[in-house]
């Protein structure tokens, strides 16, 4: 009996053995394997909290890296006044991924990029953790609280260019969210968090600065006008302006804005911009035909997307139009669509003589000890309109701010140019509100976009986003 | 294997009682299980919570209470057997608080309290059971309640299904596993049962190929814990507990005959089971699929993945205490409890967690072989057996040796039932090395064992003493 004892001890030892080896081989040849899988939370979630550089908006870290308290992850992503700046920073979530800079600067802002392959070594080498580049954005600070605080309390969007250099000043969504929400450590919050923004009928996790299209309204007769002066039409040549248009092959009546003569049954085209004439440009549109509005569209940068580092909706001009849509195409509506930031772009082009920048917004990239990775070097995207055309066309708005329907954005001393644009795409829906100009000294261009009014009462876009505007040019002097 | 060795004390030398030995090794064990509960405060840069000093209190006097018992009653008990099991408890109750920091409610505290329990318990036994010897008069009423035990769950009111097995019953608002409890009566009743037909079981038989095959009629205990075995494991869906029963009655019976039929035998009919089972058990099917193709089903397999990332993530030295994140482990709290040791004390620390069942394992079965009588050289080397087989099929599944069974890790798992049995275990391993070791002088109530009921030999009663000892030249 005790030899089968000692026999049953010499089986246990050989399973015991099995264990001790097996643990060893897993250790050996599984490890790899194991750590390298992509569902493998605990390497990701160490990923997440290694330190990352800071994202700077004049000289404040709009988004930077604080001790979470916890040494598993020690670092947490935390967002100076982040709702105003969420649409620029994106946010950092372990659960959700990356967006917007932090996604589009995320080999930099964590040290991976090869750029810093060489630090990275040296870091290895001293047994340094390799730190993070800091990201710096051209919003300026003082501009992007004045449109964020102008917009309180409507749905909408704002974009404050530089039009000689394409820097974007300002980039407001409204409503928005604190991306803080969402790189927490607190996962099950940051679930709630998410589905509840998700949830919310404000939508406030879109971007209505650049990534999102609405019918442009009136502000698209300055594209007209663009096509109609590239053509040959000077600012008084006169204009058909009927207090209601018959449009062809069609049983609608286009009328103007409240129902409203412009002024006579002739008028100059300076004087439609002024009054925003829509049978006037619906019969401009209609004489330079699809083709010309197309082309001169897309001079602007309709149909094509901004691929800088700033990821924009693509603005549509349709094609295929017959007569009828065509008329409506030329004053903003039917299928056309475009990004606050769309017409923000056409206003620069105007502002820049014609000259189109390509909008952008890291200006440059730096290491820890400031020497710089990477430096943005301005670009011109095309010569959108004739540099003559452009200059008819500034005089024609900085006309319309003085003396015509955009003079809610006046200030004294200050030369503005600008046009109102009010849309509906239908009639259940609220009234889209809209403002683009520009501002000649410090030289920039602003597109005010207002989706919906709170009080929903009829208010016009020269009150309601001319305002805004004028708030936002002086936040600029 | 020096575990293995008998010492042949000469009956009337004195041997040492090695309690000091035994208490230096408790202060030690009970050392480690508080470096483990208050470096996770340190680890993580966390406050001490206020309790601590009435935790580290109470966990010291436990451990000293039941040196204290040992010393008192069991003089000449293993010295090594109590350390190491206070070692295990201890790093489990430490786990178990870093497990649930910041829960509402701290398993930790109640693991605490059972181990409470089970040091008075503990005591109790050795009180009651001086000899232990008394219970081999109840070979089947023990069967009876062994197998009632077993059985329990399948019962319709109290039996509770969890998880996918059904081997909980919950009486008062408290769940309780009874296999746990099973276990041991079981090998009670085995050890008593076979103590007493050892030599028919033996003896009777024709030789093939070289081995002694048992006669069809003698085959019909173990034909009947294989049928309870496949009902356990087809109505319980309870791998591990059938896998634990079947593996125990096998080892006992080859102990009991020496016999290398039984375990073939054993083996021929659980490994049929098995596949039997494999293709006709849902969830048997499941646990062999994670076993070998984890990745084929994430969410499926989503327990024996993340167990396995905690493994390769803690490495060979580990995060360290309270810096890997276990509880992304489901089950981590019971079945899953050696992946969080991985996880946190890395390859080393599970290494030496598992030398340390191998010592009580290895001490347990020395008891068997110093043990006097046949009874208790079976019940040491069955209850010692079921400990290994329970580990090794734990430890076994969690690292990706054998597919998952649902067994608890013997003192470290959180779950009262367990924590009992298993101190229930070591006083009876404790009992029996004590018997086998304290001179003839000091040895309990030898009278006990009635030889008139012994069918094989008949002696007069004269130095019952003396006849109750299985001398090692008989056997060996």
């Amino acid at each position: 009996m005790n030899k089968s004892v000692r026999r049953v001890a010499f089986i246990v030892g050989l399973m015991f053995l099995a264990l001790l080896v097996n643990l060893s081989v897993s250790y050996l040849f599984r490890s790899d394997e194991l750590l390298n899988s992509v569902h493998n939370r605990r390497v990701q979630e160490e990923q997440f909290g290694q330190p990352r550089g800071p994202i700077m908006a004049g000289n404040t870290a709009i988004a930077a890296t604080a001790s979470s308290g916890d040494p598993r992850i020690p670092n947490v992503r935390v967002y100076a006044n982040g709702a105003m700046y969420a649409p620029v920073t994106g946010y950092y979530s372990f659960i959700y991924g990356r967006s917007h800079l932090e996604q589009d600067y995320n080999a930099q802002l964590s040290g991976t990029s090869a750029a810093q392959s060489v630090d990275r070594i040296i870091d290895a080498l001293a047994g340094r953790q390799t730190a993070g580049a800091i990201v710096q954005t051209t919003i300026n600070p003082q501009v992007q609280q004045a449109a964020w605080d102008a917009m309180q309390g409507y749905r909408g969007g704002a974009v404050v260019l530089d039009y000689t250099t394409g820097a974007i000043l300002a980039y407001v969504s409204m409503p928005s969210y604190d991306p803080a929400m969402l790189s927490s450590l607190d996962y099950d919050a940051v679930e709630a968090n998410w589905k509840a923004l998700l949830a919310d009928p404000n939508e406030p996790l879109s971007d209505r600065a650049g990534k999102e299209v609405f019918p442009p309204g009136s502000t698209f007769k300055l594209v007209t006008t663009a096509a109609a002066l590239e053509a040959g039409w000077r600012p008084d040549t006169l204009v058909d302006s009927p207090r209601g248009l018959q449009l062809p092959d069609s049983d609608h009546v286009l009328t103007n804005f409240a129902d409203a003569s412009c002024g006579a049954d002739r008028i100059t085209m300076l004087d439609a911009l002024k009054v925003s004439c829509n049978t006037a440009y619906a019969n401009i549109g209609m004489a330079l035909g699809e083709a010309a509005l197309r082309r001169q569209a897309e001079a602007f940068g309709f149909n094509s997307a901004v691929s800088s580092d700033i990821w924009s909706a693509v603005s549509r001009f349709p094609t295929d139009q017959d007569l009828a849509s065509l008329a409506m195409s030329a004053i903003g509506q039917y299928e056309v669509s475009a990004s606050p930031l769309q017409m923000a772009m056409v206003s620069a082009a105007i502002a820049n003589n014609g000259v189109q920048m390509e909008p952008y917004l890291v200006s440059e990239v730096r290491n820890p000890d400031l020497s710089v990775l990477s430096i943005h070097a301005k670009r011109v995207l095309r010569q959108s309109l004739s540099a003559q055309s452009a200059q008819l066309l500034q005089n024609m708005m900085v006309e319309n701010v003085t003396s015509g329907g955009a003079d809610a954005a006046g200030i004294s001393g200050l030369s503005i140019g600008g046009k109102t644009g009010t849309a509906q795409s239908d009639p259940s829906r609220p009234v889209y509100y809209w403002f683009t100009g520009f501002v000649s000294e410090p030289h920039v261009a602003i597109t005010i976009f207002v989706e919906h009014t709170p009080d929903g009462a009829a208010a016009s876009s020269s009150l309601v986003a001319g305002r805004m505007f004028r708030t936002v040019a002086e936040a600029l002097r | 294997m020096s575990f293995g060795v008998l010492r042949k004390t000469p009956i009337n030398q004195r041997s040492p009682t090695r309690r000091n030995t035994e208490l230096v090794l408790v202060l030690f064990a009970a050392a480690l299980g508080i470096a483990c509960y208050l470096v996770f405060y340190f680890n993580r840069g966390l406050e001490l919570p206020s309790v601590w000093p009435v935790a580290v209190g109470c966990w010291v006097a436990l451990c000293l209470a039941s040196h204290l018992l040992v010393r008192k009653m069991l003089p000449y008990a293993d010295p090594v057997l109590l350390p190491c099991v206070l070692l295990l408890n201890g790093l489990g109750l430490a786990t178990l608080n870093r497990l649930n920091y910041g829960a509402a409610i701290n398993p930790a505290v109640l693991q605490l309290i059972y181990t409470a329990v089970g040091v008075v318990v503990f005591g109790v036994l050795l009180r009651l059971l001086r000899d232990y010897r008394v219970l081999q008069r109840y070979t089947y009423l023990l069967f009876v309640i062994g197998l009632g035990l077993l059985l329990m769950p399948l019962l319709p009111v109290i039996g509770k299904e969890s998880g996918g097995s059904r081997i909980w019953i919950e009486v008062f608002g408290r769940s309780f596993q009874p296999a746990e409890l099973a276990k041991i009566v079981l090998t009670l009743a085995f050890a008593s049962y076979l103590s007493d037909h050892r030599e028919l079981l033996r003896s009777a038989g024709r030789r093939f190929l070289g081995i002694t095959w048992p006669r069809v009629r003698d085959l019909g205990p173990i034909a009947m814990i294989w049928v309870v075995s496949l009902v356990v494991l087809v109505f319980q869906s309870d791998l591990g507990t059938s896998l634990l029963f079947f593996g125990l009655f096998v080892v006992m019976l080859y102990v009991a005959t020496d016999q290398v039929a039984w375990p073939i035998v054993g083996f021929v009919g659980f490994s049929g089971a098995a596949f039997l089972a494999y293709l006709f058990v849902g969830k048997v099917r499941i646990r062999v699929e994670s076993w070998l193709i984890p990745f084929s089903d994430v969410d499926q397999n989503y327990q024996v993945i993340e167990g396995q990332f905690g493994l390769a993530w803690g490495g060979l030295t580990g995060r360290g205490i309270g810096m890997g994140r276990p509880t992304r482990v489901p089950l981590v709290d019971s079945d899953f409890i050696s992946a969080a040791f991985g996880e946190e004390l890395g390859m080393v620390g599970l290494f030496v967690i598992i030398m340390v069942y191998l010592l009580i394992v290895m001490r347990g079965l020395r008891a068997a072989l110093g043990a006097r009588d046949w009874f208790g050289k079976l019940l040491a080397a069955g209850l010692s057996f079921a400990l290994a087989l329970q580990v090794f099929a734990i430890i076994g599944g969690v690292t990706r040796l054998l597919p998952l069974t649902g067994l608890t890790t013997p003192f470290l798992s959180q779950g009262g039932s367990s924590l009992l049995a298993n101190w229930l275990i070591l006083a009876i391993l404790l009992l029996i090395s004590h018997q086998g070791r304290a001179p003839i002088e000091e040895r309990d109530a030898e009278v006990v064992v009635d030889l008139a009921d012994e069918n094989t030999v008949l002696l007069p009663a004269v130095r019952q003493s003396v006849a109750s000892e299985v001398s090692d030249e008989e056997v060996g």
